[in-house]
């Protein structure tokens, strides 16, 4: 048995020999914002904060989550809030399947926790671990520049 | 109230309406991970199923032994061909892919049997436990054998004009395009559920719901309302859900175990269960007159369609019809052939055998333009065809806009970016690992114009059903379309809005019992379509509210006189209910002659893109600068969606220029992952200048013409023109890999 505490509530869960971090915060704890698009930590659509480190959930084992804090993106604002960057992508229109997007939305609000006014060029570093096969990345790097206060 | 119109109906000025720029209703559950996508239904009691693959491009199946899978704890089910009720085949025109392996496997991955498991770690293992006996056969997977065997779907042959025509110009080439995959975020996913009935209702991400249940019900063999589909929450499409993967699969455990089943593919099987963009091998010869008349073209095309048909016939049917691009020429004589092999089936992906076919003909351009000692601007222009044209290979007369020549000079106009790569590390090729130096660094422009069809071809009964309901508080439109991530949900509240003066518009995604189809969210049809059966309907709803009222104008509030209400919509309503259900079909097309002439199209859209890259010559490296466009839009109902359709599509084209590739080995896929599929990311995405030419459409709402694919047909050759300058290579074949950059 692990010990979670997830978007500041604390949880206990079983999981299953290797299972991932994101797999129990999908299935066992049913928290399904987070997303699974290759489970090999290249598309950061499962990116989650985990005790301060942005890490893509499908390469932890839950196991090792154990005693951790973790933030999702469900727990990125309180309910019924928006947290800045989800506001920025939303207004933006950097939202098109919205499959990659809590991933950058985490990713993203990681960024602005640690450099409220990163470049252009910090933010598509910060970025370069998530995948959107819609937008062209475009639109996302107008919302996050905007918040930014930065030409894109 | 008087049953005569006293006036000619009007509406307010509305926000939200066409050519302003909503956010879309889904966007805050979306960005609060609050929105349900295929794979992250759950119903109580669910099971999780998990699919046997081939692992041999081809080979003879044995025998199939369930039982050390059902010996496992919690395994429910294995199924296999002789446990599919009805049809025992699918396939959109043509049924000829067994549900399950029908005793053979003619590719690589192909479906052999499902399980059904409580979990999803059970049912992989009972997946895997599954024993089934193969004997290997040998594969056929070269498109050049197998057309010498004639194992092909679809032999074209589209002639036109005098075939005795001759340029005095002349030049020849060879061109080859990779296997791409779509690789939409989402992989396949669904959930069915039975109704303790012998009935199923099946949850999916799919592009045709429609399509998909004739196929479903069939092999069920179950009456068609007993299996219901619903649209569930798609992660992306780009023709990858055209065919059905998993959704008779589903319904098959579902019915058989009386519960539940849901099925997510992992990415590994992802890449196997859908199809992907045809690889090419494309031949070309372009006779000019000395002034730069283009006066014949000539070309051989081989599409390989691999091993079931999908949409093969029809993607290299536009190929064929759109193999020279859009120019006027005298004389054409162009051969398509899609082939069946036993690679891994191939079908639609955006652009649908435009693509290939610009990467070839504009690259001939560049290449005639040089033998001429012309501006390869210049020859384009000089040939670029206008609306009221035929087109060469199809004979069809150009209805609507098709501002070729405008899209060329409006982007040839654009400013270029500074001159160099500057001092950021950051900014060259291969980035911040210090591989390469400004020093060694080589900048080329590559320009490309392209065009494809909208909407459904070749006599195809194409249409699109929607539903207005006026309700006290709005409007309701009701649709079975794909909301694929592509905004169409916010252009139908905006086309009933501007429509109808009521800004309050709700779109509910319906079953397909609840509505007839909405034709597939491809062909980028869906603004058109369903844009214009959404049209229709609530400019009735909005004539019926009129005339019920005795006249006036129409807003949120109800019917205006003179600013004043006259009538609430609930006041309207009184008498009655105001729905509407429109099925919306677009001009007629015909089917080809043998010589493929006719009036194939319903319409047609052209974008040109020119790309800026450094290049390291030596390393092969190359990194896309910038990448701007001029596109024929029509109309831009929501600027910032079209927008982002323009820089999504062109990232797909410099991935399918630069890195993109499915790697096939004697039938068998080496890199079916993120890890070695590589797709471009933040670092790799140029920036992008769009100028947007808005000519209107002739049968597009408001004049709008579908956007989604032309971004993706000459993005690749753009980048590849501009990687020749660069480089001064041929570089015949995309993508374009290091070592061909470094001629190694
Ligand atoms: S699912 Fe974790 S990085 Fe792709
Ligand atoms: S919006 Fe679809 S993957 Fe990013």
């Amino acid at each position: 048995m692990i010990r979670l505490t997830v978007n500041g509530i604390e949880h206990t869960a079983e999981p299953a020999g290797a299972e991932s971090l994101l797999a129990t915060l999908r299935d066992r704890l049913g928290l399904a914002g987070s997303k699974d698009a290759c489970e090999q930590g290249e598309c950061g659509s499962c990116s989650v904060i985990m005790d301060g480190e942005l890490v893509c959930s499908c390469l932890v084992m839950a196991a090792d989550a154990d005693g951790s804090e973790i933030t999702t993106v469900e727990g990125l604002a309180p309910a019924g809030e928006l947290h800045p960057v989800q506001r920025a992508l939303v207004e933006a229109h950097g939202v098109q399947c919205g499959y990659c997007t809590p991933g950058f939305a985490v990713a993203a609000a990681h960024l602005f926790e640690r450099e409220p006014s990163p470049s252009a060029d910090d933010i598509k570093e910060a970025l370069s671990g998530n995948i959107c096969r819609c937008t062209g990345y475009g639109a996302i790097l107008r919302a996050l520049t905007g918040l930014a206060g930065e030409e894109p | 109230m008087t049953t005569t119109p006293t006036a000619v109906p009007t509406t307010t000025a509305v926000a939200g309406g066409i050519g302003t720029s909503p956010l879309r209703p889904d966007g805050i559950p979306k960005v609060r991970g609050e929105f349900a996508f295929s794979g992250d239904l759950h119903e109580e009691g669910m099971l999780w199923g998990a699919t046997v693959r081939s692992p041999h491009a081809r080979a003879r199946i044995l025998s199939i032994d369930p039982a050390p899978a059902l010996a496992i704890p919690g395994v429910h089910a294995v199924l296999t061909q002789d446990d599919v009720p009805g049809r025992k085949t699918c396939g959109q025109a043509v049924k000829d892919q067994p549900v399950l392996a029908d005793g053979e496997t003619r590719f690589w991955g192909e479906p052999v049997a499902v399980v059904a498991a409580d979990d999803a770690e059970t049912a992989a293992r009972a997946a895997a436990a599954v024993a089934v006996r193969y004997e290997p056969l040998d594969a056929l997977t070269d498109p050049g054998e197998a057309e010498r065997q004639g194992s092909v779907f679809r032999t074209m042959h589209v002639v036109n004009g005098d075939p005795d025509r001759r340029g005095e110009v002349v030049v020849e080439g060879y061109y080859e395009t990779g296997t791409i995959d779509q690789a939409m975020l989402g992989t396949e996913a669904g959930l069915a559920v039975p109704d303790g009935e012998g009935g199923v209702d099946l949850y999916v991400a799919t592009q045709w719901i429609h399509e998909d249940h004739e196929q479903l019900y069939a092999s069920l063999g179950v009456e068609p309302g007993a299996a219901r589909i619903h649209l569930s929450g798609i992660g992306g499409a780009f023709g990858a859900r055209e065919d059905l993967t998993l959704q008779i699969h589903l319904c098959m455990l579902a019915l058989h175990t009386g519960r539940p089943v849901k099925m997510v593919l992992d990415r590994a099987e992802s890449f196997a269960a859908h199809v992907h963009r045809h690889p090419s091998r494309m031949w070309y010869r372009h006779e000019a007159d000395p002034d730069g008349t283009l006066v014949r073209v000539e070309a051989k095309l081989i599409f390989d369609g691999g091993a079931y048909q999908t949409t093969s016939h029809a993607v290299i049917a536009n190929g064929a019809y759109f193999a020279m691009g859009p120019y006027h020429c005298e004389s054409v004589d162009v051969v398509g052939i899609a082939t069946r092999t036993n690679n891994p089936p191939n079908g639609a992906m955006r652009g649908f055998g435009a693509v290939q076919v610009c990467f070839a003909y504009e690259a001939q351009m560049d290449k005639l333009a040089a033998a001429l000692g012309m501006d390869p601007i210049d020859l384009r222009l000089r040939n670029a065809l206008d609306a009221g044209d035929r087109l060469p290979t199809t004979g069809q007369v150009i209805e609507g806009a098709f501002p070729v020549a405008e899209v060329i000079r409006s982007l040839a106009a654009m400013p270029l970016p500074d001159a160099g790569p500057g001092g950021d590390p950051r900014h060259l090729p291969g980035g911040a690992g210090l591989t390469t130096t400004a020093a060694d660094i080589r900048r080329g422009v590559g320009f490309a114009v392209g065009f494809k069809n909208i909407a459904f071809a070749e006599s195809f009964d194409d249409y699109a059903e929607a539903r207005v309901t006026l309700t006290p508080d709005g409007l309701l439109v009701e649709t079975a379309a794909a909301e694929v991530g592509q905004g169409m949900v916010t252009v139908l509240q905006q086309i009933a809005r501007t429509a109808t003066g009521i800004e309050q518009v709700e779109v509910a995604f319906v079953d397909t019992a609840a509505i007839g189809s909405a034709g597939s969210t491809s062909a980028s049809r869906q603004t058109q379509m369903t844009g214009g059966a959404v049209l229709e309907a609530a400019e009735a709803v909005r004539d019926e509210a009129l005339r019920r009222a005795g006249g006036g104008t129409l807003s949120g509030e109800g019917v205006l006189r003179d600013g004043v209400v006259v009538a609430t919509l609930a006041d309207v309503l009184a008498e009655g209910p105001i729905t509407e259900l429109v099925r919306f079909r677009h001009p007629p097309t015909t089917a080809p002659s043998e010589t493929g002439q006719g009036d194939l199209h319903a319409g047609f859209s052209v974008a040109a893109h020119r790309a800026v890259v450094d290049v390291d010559p030596d390393l092969g490296l190359v990194r896309v600068v910038q990448v701007d466009t001029a596109q024929d839009v029509g109309k831009a109902l929501h600027p910032a969606a079209l927008v982002g359709q323009l820089e999504g599509g062109i990232l797909q084209g410099v991935g399918m220029a630069v890195m993109e590739e499915l790697r096939i080995d004697d039938g068998v896929v080496r890199n079916a992952s993120f890890t070695d599929y590589l797709l471009p990311t933040i670092l790799d995405a140029p920036d992008v200048e769009a100028v947007l030419i808005e000519e209107p459409d002739h049968w597009g709402p408001f004049g709008a013409k579908g956007v989604g694919e032309p971004p993706t047909i000459s993005s690749t050759a753009a980048v590849v023109a501009a990687i020749r300058d660069a480089t001064g290579r041929d570089l015949t074949r995309a993508p374009v890999r290091p070592e061909d950059v470094a001629g190694v």
